[in-house]
């Protein structure tokens, strides 16, 4: 649906030149949640507003929909913004209107008429939770009712995809965790693709099917959520994911269970949808004559499903263990040997 | 009572004179709101990284009302005298008054004006942008709007500059309570004409500022 090719942004300043976006190239599918996370300064911010052209971008091309954006006269650019949602992390809400009036501001923009806008915004209000709360003004509502103001002013010209810079960061974890909830059955609801940018794994979990990570302008690494998150192959990726489960990734604690004793392993299961609901370690201990000592274990649920991770240690005969290993990787749940820690 | 305390005022005089005081400051407040919007606007739009951008507008602009900021109000009006003559056929009375004053108070209040615009929230105007607003569109909806409270504190103080401009643009024969006070009273030692004017002044000057203090609190909802 949307198609980027060797997207770029140099911005030239007195001092210095900085490559914000470098060569990037992605495509986002009709319907999607695609994440986009990296650390500040990574360039997220302007990747997003090349997309609508907040910012000019100085080299490659975004097609969406079948229309290059990239070369649309600014008439056409304007018309075209009208089906482009964006949400803010400060909300951006003229303080000025009423909440009614700020959800009707892009229609009035569309040039709908004054019954039609009165329908949709009613429409747009229930959608978003807001009823009973259209004669307030933006400075008596809370962050996350704010933010809902912005959703609804978002979607009102029917957008094709909604851009989301940072919508969760000025709000609380629970009061995010609502957001990316209405999120979430909007894009369900309405089959509508979200670009949404973030610098918390938290949030990639929570509601993304796709993701890519970038730094220095770069996307590093791009897949499935739950791909990058039993997998992360690049630097930045793998911190993220620590960032994540701290817990899992503090091995330290798993160091004396450690040795060179041929007859104790220590290994890590990880599940990845459907498998961590299976029973598999009692099968294992029905089966083998080996002890399973469980040591530490984790599980997040993400759009695509559960992954969970499981670190056990074994006791038995050498050989035991091994076919113990066979009989869990040939169950389809994938194991790791832990030698030394790092 | 009255008569004891100010023997040389006569109250039909009092009463033309603060019509005439009135009549020139609340033209005078209407011309200034729109030459001062419209040259604050220019100032802001033009300004580097805004919807105008242009340096050569941007530099003319300001250097106009810097100069015009820079020349004090009395010599301003003499200055006008030609202007003053082709526009209004007459270098006497209120009506003459009318083009200094204007252009005495507009450059200070575009300057508020640019000033109450930068406030404004670049995030709201981006947001507009993002919905495909038309640059009108962001300044008739966006600008105008989330800025009104300091537009309308920006004209009060400008309003009552402007009471007092025309209080010496009266001293050259524009009539008015200036006009009253210097020939009726200083001139001819009456000072209770003189304190009378005052008063009458510092009440007109009292009633601006509460009109405008309180439009500027109703309209901000921040
Ligand atoms: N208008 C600008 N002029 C010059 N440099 C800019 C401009 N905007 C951004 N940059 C630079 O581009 C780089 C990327 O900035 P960007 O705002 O896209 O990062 P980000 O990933 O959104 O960071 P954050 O998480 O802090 O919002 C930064 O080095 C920044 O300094
Ligand atoms: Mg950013």
């Amino acid at each position: 649906m949307i198609s980027i090719q060797g997207l770029s942004k140099l911005y030239k300043t007195k001092h210095q030149n900085v490559q914000a976006v470098d060569d990037v190239s992605l495509n986002i599918e009709q319907g999607e949640i695609f994440g986009v996370i990296g650390y500040s300064g990574a360039g997220k911010s302007t990747f997003i507003r090349l997309i609508n052209r907040l910012e000019e971008p100085t080299g490659g091309h975004i097609n969406i929909q079948g229309t290059d954006i990239t070369n649309l006269p600014i008439n056409q650019l304007r018309k075209r913004r009208q089906k482009m949602g964006m949400i803010f992390q400060h909300f951006n809400l003229l303080w000025s209107r009423t909440v009614f009036d700020n959800i009707a501001f892009p229609l009035e923009i569309a040039g709908i008429s004054k019954s039609e806008r009165q329908e949709k915004v009613q429409e747009l209000i229930d959608l978003v939770g807001l009823k009973g709360r259209e004669k307030s003004y933006p400075s008596e509502l809370s962050g996350g009712q704010k933010q809902r103001v912005g959703i609804a002013r978002a979607l009102a010209n029917d957008p094709d995809v909604l851009l989301c810079d940072e919508a969760t960061s000025a709000l609380d974890p629970e009061t995010t965790d609502d957001i990316l909830d209405l999120l979430v059955s909007i894009n369900e609801k309405l089959n509508l693709t979200i670009i949404m940018i973030t610098h918390e794994m938290h949030v990639i979990q929570k509601v993304c099917h796709r993701v890519a990570v970038m730094d220095q302008g770069k996307v590093v690494e791009h897949g499935d959520v739950l791909d990058v998150f039993v997998k992360p192959q690049s630097k930045t990726a793998k911190r993220f994911v620590q960032q994540l489960n701290p817990l899992e990734h503090k091995q330290d604690s798993l160091k004396r269970f450690i040795t060179e004793d041929e007859s104790t392993e220590v290994i890590k299961l990880h599940f990845i949808g459907n498998d961590a609901k299976r029973a598999l370690i009692s099968e294992v201990v029905k089966t083998f004559d080996v002890e399973v000592n469980i040591l530490q274990g984790s599980i997040s649920p993400t759009q695509e499903g559960a992954y969970g991770t499981l670190y056990v240690e074994l006791n038995g005969n050498e050989s035991v263990i091994a076919e113990t290993l066979k009989f869990i990787e040939a169950s389809g749940v994938e194991v790791e040997v832990i030698r030394d820690v790092k | 009572m009255l008569s004891e305390w100010f023997p040389n005022v006569v109250m039909e005089d009092m009463w033309d004179a603060t019509y005439e005081t009135l009549y020139m400051t609340v033209i005078s407040v209407i011309g200034t709101l729109i030459l001062g919007i419209l040259l604050g606007l220019l100032l802001f739009l033009s300004e580097r990284g805004n919807l105008w951008q242009n340096r050569l507008i941007n530099s003319v602009t300001a250097s106009a009302v810097n100069i015009f900021r820079a020349i004090p109000f009395i010599i301003l009006i003499l200055l006008l005298f030609p202007l003053t003559d082709f526009l209004v056929g007459t270098l006497r009375g209120p009506k003459a008054a009318l083009p200094a004053l204007i252009l005495g108070a507009a450059p200070f209040y575009a300057r508020l004006v640019e000033i109450a615009f930068k406030e404004v929230d670049k995030g709201v105007i981006e947001a507009a942008k993002t919905m495909g607003a038309k640059t009108h569109t962001i300044i008739f909806k966006v600008l105008l709007p989330e800025s009104m409270p300091a537009l309308i504190s920006g004209i009060t103080v400008t309003a009552i500059n402007l009471v007092s401009f025309t209080a010496m643009a009266g001293i050259i024969g524009a009539g008015g309570l200036g006009d009253l006070a210097y020939l009726k009273g200083f001139q001819r030692r009456d000072y209770d004409v003189v304190v009378a004017s005052t008063i009458f002044i510092v009440i007109i000057v009292f009633i601006f500022q509460f009109i405008g203090d309180y439009l500027s609190k109703k309209l901000d909802k921040r």
